[in-house]
């Protein structure tokens, strides 16, 4: 289907059904339940979830295939916010132009950064990428600011011009962002029961586009494009030496992933029409680098899970505070109780980063493939006993 | 006139002339080994050959074109295939999928944004790749990583690679070095029948007296940076200059 | 002319700092062979020594003194600490006002020992894996640090004021006949650092231990072909980086109030340092490290910034930029370093 192979096209399913009915996969609790503080179901939440999962499938079509390691990735994002923002002051509040136009800037900045970066490979093509992420940072933030409103960062005004749209609603406010006329902030509540399930327009906007960027990302996979850029990673030399020129190769990675991030910025802001540049500093580079190693680098799935798994903990480890954990260990015995509260205390609340940087570290050092090669050395484990027993079986059959 | 034609090529690094005076001519469908001692500037002399080094002076022509300042992906594209000391394949990619690579080259030139076919798709590359790893034996192996692969494999593979560009020139950088006896002899045969059945022209760089009287029917000598002599294999046998700088020494 | 002047001077601290781990960077790699992306983080470790010193000299108890009230009538709490109850109020307070110098000593054991364990513990593992997992492993680390600290310490910047003796300004340019008025402690530092470089240089230059761990950097098979155990010297070694770092932090407090996220602001322009003077080359670390410190601090003057708006906050990467385009190996870099 879809021009994929059976394999392809299950995961694509499967990830459909699983960004569709995210409202209630994530809402599991019922709304006064204790555990309700655990559910993710709401779209402010879920909206994150699919617009960085954009962003890391993309950075993956660049780091996972080529290995060329991109700090400077969240530039792209940025200038796709603020180029986004900027269709929103000038023209009017249709997501569409906004969304387009993010991706064309990021693309064109991408080839310019690509272009000068990709002449190196290795660290200095870390440094390099890392380097002008920081220059437009800094930019953003001092000389560009009549563009990117400095500190502050870009807002929409009451004077904006917006010429096909209004410059501000009947009651005086400013308009909201929209999709030929459906706003991205109107959301639907169904209530079964117990459970209050949110539907969101601007939800499934980003998830319909997440699923096109998750498709088109393995056809890219799946293409003699992508097996170069599989060449590339695993021997550069012969590359060369079989009449293949590299580098609009990772040139053309590079800008695909930089487009990617672009949308991701686009939809980010179409979602919450402000952008501000510490969306470009290089710890959020950091973050979807993060993400993809995470997931596991190189495969389809791995960025998306990646960027579900660390934005949804972060969600919800700063949630837990000590009240939480006191409730939670209860029935131990007193001293014990405020001994263990004491020690996961510092994972905790404010303490998620450095939970995260433990766990990143743990997945570098042993399971380099991310929870992709975790999910499939489990279900070798699985296999490997179920086939063990059966063998067994077998062997005890004819004896008797 | 031969295919490839190296005239007074030099190349300095620094203190050391590592090539002076370099003239060299290669025959069309001829199998051309170039031999010497350590440090007699074979390996420099090769990689001027393909665009890894550009000399300082002098002219490499292939086929009546310079390829003096080219890439070494355009070089290729010329029709000059490298097959190195130590294989230089894809070791992450299954041996299918290392076939399948030149022969996109060999189809779509040094770039193609080919993004949104799907690889199987492409029944023509499949075809040749596919027939390609029969002609070298390997069509069980092609599911394998070619990581995996011995040695000897991996050299065949690497053979197959450059081959199913249709290279009209097949440079071989000491392609037996570290080799077991056996899989040298292998190669030899591989070469021969190569050469036998193809139109195609081989220079080889050995140092394995056994892999170059085997194959070669014109023999150059480089000693020091220079060609000390050019001729047939059994008229170097018999010269006393080669002797003295190649032969006596190694033996 | 005088202008001129100042600016270098304010572009040798920021120098001095940028060398300093631009070195302790350029040791691990040329001698590990590995990226450590955690160098800022043993530069916060630093700091935070002597924040760690100051707290503990000032750790008091207090006495109720009748004879004096507050400003609510309450009798007044005087708190002592107990530094000033052992040594007395002079030499006590003294101890306390040197707080920083004296976290120098402090620093080197606790710096040499974190160093120690990281190689141990974790770089070790990495030798033989690709550079991009070193610089992983490595970020991880980093964050994981940072997080610790400031879990500790709290997120906001700690004053950690020099000695008051070094606290004024001093006009150097007084023996010239100019007026360049300049902090004190911001020349200490510069001396400090520069002895600090000198005696790493002179430690690999004139020491038997120097002249094989300088070997190994070169070629590392032969040395340990020779049956030197290269591996131990070169644990010391990150050790003594991590020290150099830890100083630079330790001497950076009164300059600038440490906070949990410096060593990631320092490590960025400590990386564009290192490139720019070429991967694996000490003398191009602190040459670079000074002379980008120098050309920052030009950049930021106000004639300059009006000739090119925004020039201040680029000129580090820009310079980086053109120099890795330009010179692929850096300023004095060696060939072959990272290349492939």
């Amino acid at each position: 289907m879809f021009g994929l192979n059976k394999k392809d096209t299950s995961l694509l399913i499967i990830v459909a059904c699983l960004t569709m009915f995210a409202p209630f996969i994530l809402n599991p609790f019922p709304t006064d339940s204790g555990l309700a503080q655990f559910n993710a179901g709401y779209p402010d939440l879920m909206q994150r979830f699919v617009i960085f999962g954009i962003f890391a499938i993309g950075f993956n079509i660049l780091f996972g295939l080529t290995g060329y390691l991109s700090f400077g990735h969240a530039a792209f994002l940025g200038v796709g916010s603020y180029s986004a923002v900027w269709m929103f002051k000038l023209i009017g509040m249709n997501v569409i132009p906004a969304i387009v136009l993010s991706v064309i800037v990021a693309g064109l900045f991408a080839l310019l950064i690509g272009f000068i970066s990709l002449r190196r490979s290795g660290i200095y093509f870390s440094i390099l990428t890392l380097a002008f992420a920081q220059m437009s940072f800094n930019l953003a933030y001092s000389v560009l600011t009549p563009i990117t409103n400095g500190e502050t960062g870009l807002q929409l005004t009451l004077e904006d011009p917006r010429i096909l749209g209004v410059s501000a609603t009947a009651d005086g406010s400013i308009p909201v962002t929209n999709l030929f006329g459906l706003e991205m902030r109107s959301t639907f509540e169904m209530a079964v029961g117990p459970w209050a399930f949110q539907f969101n327009a601007g939800y499934y906007l980003c998830a319909f586009i997440m699923l096109a960027a998750f498709y088109l990302s393995i056809r890219i996979f799946r293409s003699p494009f992508g097996m170069m850029l599989r060449a590339v990673k695993s021997n550069q030399q012969r590359m060369n030496y079989t009449g293949l020129n590299t580098r609009p190769y990772t040139l053309a990675a590079f800008v695909i992933s930089g487009m990617y991030a672009g949308l991701a910025g686009g939809l980010m802001a179409s979602m919450d029409p402000l952008a501000g540049a510490e969306r470009m500093q290089w710890t959020a580079s950091g973050e979807v680098v993060l993400m993809t190693i995470l997931g596991g680098a190189g495969t389809l799935i791995g960025p998306v899970l990646g960027a579900g798994f660390i934005k949804y903990f972060e969600n919800i480890f700063s949630k837990i505070n000590d009240n939480v954990l006191h409730s939670w260990f209860s029935f131990m015995p007193d001293g014990m109780e405020d001994a263990v509260v004491f020690l996961i205390h510092p994972f905790i609340g404010k303490g998620w980063h450095l939970t995260l940087g433990i766990l990143f570290m743990l997945v570098v050092i042993f399971l380099p493939g991310g929870l992709v090669e975790g999910g499939q050395r489990i279900k070798g484990w699985i296999q490997g006993r179920r086939a063990k027993d059966s063998s067994t079986a077998k062997e005890t059959n004819p004896a008797e | 006139m031969g295919i490839l034609e190296v005239k007074d090529v030099g190349k300095r690094f620094g203190g050391l002339q590592a090539l002076s005076d370099v003239n060299l001519s290669v025959k069309e469908n001829s199998v051309h080994a170039i031999i010497g001692p350590n440090g007699a500037g074979k390996s420099t002399l090769l990689n001027c050959l393909v665009g890894k080094l550009i000399p300082d002076t002098g002219s490499v022509m292939f086929d009546g074109q310079s390829v003096l300042g080219r890439a070494p992906y355009e070089i290729n594209q010329m029709g000059i295939s490298r097959v190195f000391q130590t294989p230089e394949i894809f070791g992450d990619l299954t041996v299918l999928e290392n076939m399948m690579i030149p022969c996109f080259a060999k189809r779509d030139g040094a770039f193609e944004l080919n993004a949104l076919s799907a690889v199987l798709k492409q029944q023509d590359i499949l075809d040749r790749a596919e027939a390609m790893l029969v002609e070298m034996n390997m069509a069980d192996k092609r599911h394998m990583h070619a990581a995996a692969l011995s040695r000897g494999d991996k050299r065949r593979l690497e053979i197959g690679m450059c081959l199913s560009q249709e290279p009209r020139l097949l440079l071989l950088d000491e392609p037996t070095a570290g080799m077991a006896r056996a899989d040298t002899n292998n190669t030899i045969d591989l070469l021969k029948q190569i050469s036998d059945e193809r139109d195609i022209t081989i220079a080889i760089i050995e140092h394995d007296m056994h892999v170059v009287f085997s194959l070669a029917n014109r023999i150059t000598v480089l000693a020091q940076g220079t060609p000390l002599v050019e001729d047939d294999p059994q008229n170097i046998r018999g010269n006393p200059k080669v002797r003295e700088a190649y032969l006596g020494e190694s033996a | 002319m005088d202008a001129i002047l100042l600016q270098i001077l304010n572009g040798l601290d920021k120098g001095s700092a940028y060398a300093l781990i631009a070195l302790g960077l350029t040791l691990i790699f040329g001698t590990l062979g590995v990226v450590n992306f955690a160098h800022g983080a043993l530069f916060m470790i630093g700091a935070f020594c002597a924040v760690t010193l100051q707290r503990l000299l000032n750790l008091s108890y207090e006495v109720v003194d009748e004879t004096q009230t507050d400003f609510l009538g309450n009798p007044l709490k005087v708190k002592t600490p107990y530094v000033e109850a052992w040594f007395g109020p002079e030499f006590g307070g003294a101890i306390i006002d040197w707080a920083v110098p004296l976290a120098i000593l402090f620093a080197i054991p606790i710096m040499i020992g974190v160093g120690y364990v990281m190689e141990r513990g974790l770089i070790k593992h990495f030798y033989k894996r690709p550079h991009a997992d070193q610089i992983l492993v490595t970020f991880g680390l980093a964050i994981v640090l940072q997080e610790v600290v400031k879990y500790f310490y709290g997120a906001n910047p700690i004053q950690t004021p020099a000695p008051d003796a070094l606290n004024g300004v001093v006009n150097l340019g007084a023996a010239i006949g100019m007026d360049i008025v300049y902090p004190v402690w911001r020349v200490v530092y510069f001396f400090f650092a520069v002895v600090i470089i000198g005696g790493i240089f002179s430690f690999l230059q004139f020491t038997t231990f120097g002249m094989v761990v300088r070997a190994g950097m070169a070629d590392r098979e032969t040395v340990g072909l020779l049956g030197i155990n290269i591996d131990r010297r070169f644990t010391i070694m990150f050790g003594i980086a991590a020290a150099v770092a830890g100083l630079a932090g330790v001497m950076y407090t009164p300059i600038n109030s440490p906070n949990y996220h410096m060593g990631m602001d320092f490590l960025v322009l400590s990386f564009v340092v290192v490139v720019v003077g070429g991967m694996g080359s000490l003398p191009g670390a602190v040459l670079a490290g000074f002379l980008l410190g120098i050309l920052e601090s030009f950049a930021s003057m106000n004639e300059i910034k009006s000739l090119i708006p925004g020039i201040d906050q680029i000129i580090i990467y820009l310079v980086a930029i053109i120099i890795l385009l330009t010179r692929p190996r850096g300023l004095m870099g060696r060939k072959g370093v990272m290349e492939d």
